[in-house]
């Protein structure tokens, strides 16, 4: 059997193609302007690497906050059911999945077959999302990609209490008026978005195993923060940021009859 | 006697105009109680300065990376021009975001406290709903007839709304940030308020909307809008009751205002004519500091 899985992020758009429970290609396009372009251009991409045409695809499920502009998928599940399926996929332990993303982080309670039992969304705040990051390397002149490695290397944990994009921009600038060093600033960019996160999820109750998905969940300084704060390991699974178009291919699957 | 600082308009949108005024009419004696209050903010330092419970003179400047540096110099700004010294006031109270950094003061108090009874003092006794919108949080307070806090409502941490906010916004649409009110009003008929109040996301939907075609100040009163519906939103929460007052640096943004009036249904008691009077809703803060540093001194002297 053969489905496919679209996640229709606010910055990228991530496709997975499943094949009895394998993935066999993946695909991934920023959205830009024209999300359902990005959308085909990303399928065409996952097939290509699964040698896969689009008629051996049996159904197509669309997830993510522009899920309706996925023009050719016959079904869409939620972002929370999606992630549900599958961070329980990936880890038959996990009852709690994370996701952070550019924009949007969710906590998502599940049972052992991955199905939502409560949820918990930080959405029209960048301080809990990736953006918080983006902003942040910014002020420092850095790449993103270099903050996470960085703040590992920080001996102490020097606060910044922002719980604002715009006003962490501020208090970065304040600690490098301090001299305070590079790691040091970026592991407080991390611990102040991984308090943010945390508080998030504890609203919803801790149950472990907790699995992070989503594109920050790469991101090694965030993951370290977040690790202290709810005191326990995460899992993490391959491709993170592939995991909410895998779990809508899994609900596809669920969907051919 | 109004003095100002020159401001670089056409490269720092964001960057206001720093005031100082001493009361043309008024002169103090050795025998007075002159008080002081300072406010020190997270963007702007105010401090006022009162002879016997009436305003003397203020200054407002903008609040530096140390607070105590802050506090020190709008101080030193509302004494300049009255020939007093720091030795000559009573007492000083300080408050604000920055209050436990005011390092001559006898007594830090909240700045909710404070703006409760600087905005009595300001607009008289019928005063029963303050929302001072600051540069890094907004609050909506209910006061009784004496100034007193009845209960309160803050939205804390986050820029939306804020002064902070105003400037992000300033800075992106080049629009001096003393115009910005105006500027929102510009328009035909009023837009849909942007959808995200996050000022980081909010920053990305305007340049959306701009690249659309939509005219700079179309924007503006999209993003306004969206932010009185935020400040009206937490006015409803602690419950309205007239009369309603803005103070803070966001009560001279005539877009906010007049927007929040709109979705409230209810008209604000007018802003005072501050360059003639003196009393400016953005030093509220301090005014009550000084007040309550009156009452904390006659007190102490067993009066």
């Amino acid at each position: 059997m053969i489905t496919v899985g679209i996640d229709m992020g606010t910055q990228t758009v991530k496709v997975v193609v499943v094949k009895d429970g394998h993935v066999v290609g993946r695909g991934k396009v920023f959205s830009g302007f024209e999300p359902s372009k990005s959308a085909e251009t990303a399928c065409t991409e996952a097939l290509k690497i699964a040698k896969l045409s689009s008629a051996e695809v049996e159904h197509i499920t669309a997830t993510g906050s522009g899920m309706e502009m996925a023009l050719t998928s016959d079904s869409t599940v939620s972002m929370m059911g999606a992630d549900a399926k599958a961070g329980v996929s990936f880890f038959p332990s996990a009852r709690t999945i994370i996701d952070v993303g550019a924009e949007e982080a969710r906590a998502v309670k599940c049972d052992d077959r991955g199905i939502m039992v409560d949820f918990v969304v930080n959405e029209r705040c960048a301080a809990g999302a990736g953006a918080f990051i983006e902003a942040m390397a910014r002020a420092l002149e850095m790449k993103m990609e270099e903050m996470g490695p960085l703040a590992l290397k920080a001996e102490r944990a020097s606060p910044i209490n922002a719980s604002c994009v715009i006003f962490g921009e501020s208090d970065v600038v304040t600690l490098i008026h301090r001299q305070e060093s590079k790691p040091e600033i970026a592991r407080a960019v991390f611990d102040a978005m991984a308090d943010r996160v945390s508080s998030m999820i504890f609203r919803l109750g801790l149950t472990p195993d907790v699995v992070l998905i989503g594109g920050v969940a790469k991101d090694v300084g965030f993951v370290a923060s977040l690790k202290r704060k709810l005191g326990l390991e995460i899992l993490i699974p391959e491709h993170p940021e592939f995991a909410g178009a895998y779990g809508a291919a899994l609900v596809a699957a669920g969907r051919v009859k | 006697m109004l003095k100002e600082t020159p401001v670089k308009e056409d490269v720092e949108y964001w960057r206001w105009k720093e005031y100082h005024r001493v009361m043309p009419d008024k002169t103090w004696k050795n025998k007075d109680l002159i008080t002081a209050g300072v406010d020190v903010g997270s963007v702007g330092s105010k401090a006022a300065i009162m002879i016997d419970g009436e305003i003397y003179s203020w200054g407002i400047m903008r609040t530096g990376a140390n607070s105590p540096e802050s506090a020190t110099k709008a101080l030193n700004w509302a004494l300049e021009g009255t020939g007093l010294n720091v030795g000559d006031l009573k007492y000083i109270v300080g408050t604000g975001y920055g209050r436990v950094n005011v390092p001559m003061a006898n007594k830090a108090i909240t700045e909710i406290a404070c703006h409760a009874k600087g905005a009595n003092y300001i607009w008289g006794p019928s005063v029963r709903t303050v929302l001072d919108v600051g540069g890094q949080d907004i609050k909506a307070i209910r006061i009784d007839d004496t100034g007193r806090v009845v209960s309160f409502l803050m939205n804390d941490k986050c820029a939306a709304g804020t002064g902070r906010g105003m400037e992000v916004f300033a800075d992106l649409l080049k629009i001096p940030i003393e115009q910005i009110g105006e500027q929102s009003l510009k328009v035909e008929t009023e837009p849909e308020p942007v959808s995200c109040t996050c000022v980081a996301f909010a920053k990305t939907e305007a340049m959306g909307l701009l690249r659309k075609g939509w005219s700079k100040e179309k924007v503006l009163a999209a993003y306004t809008r969206a932010m009185a519906v935020r400040m009206a939103n937490l006015i409803n929460r602690v419950g309205l009751e007239k009369e309603l007052v803005v103070t803070g640096g966001q009560s001279k943004n005539v877009g906010i205002v007049t927007r929040i009036e709109n979705v409230l249904g209810v008209k604000t008691l007018p802003s005072p004519k501050w360059r003639e009077n003196g009393l400016d809703p953005m030093v509220a803060g301090a005014i009550g500091a000084a007040l309550l540093g009156r009452a904390l001194y006659l007190k102490s002297q067993g009066g």
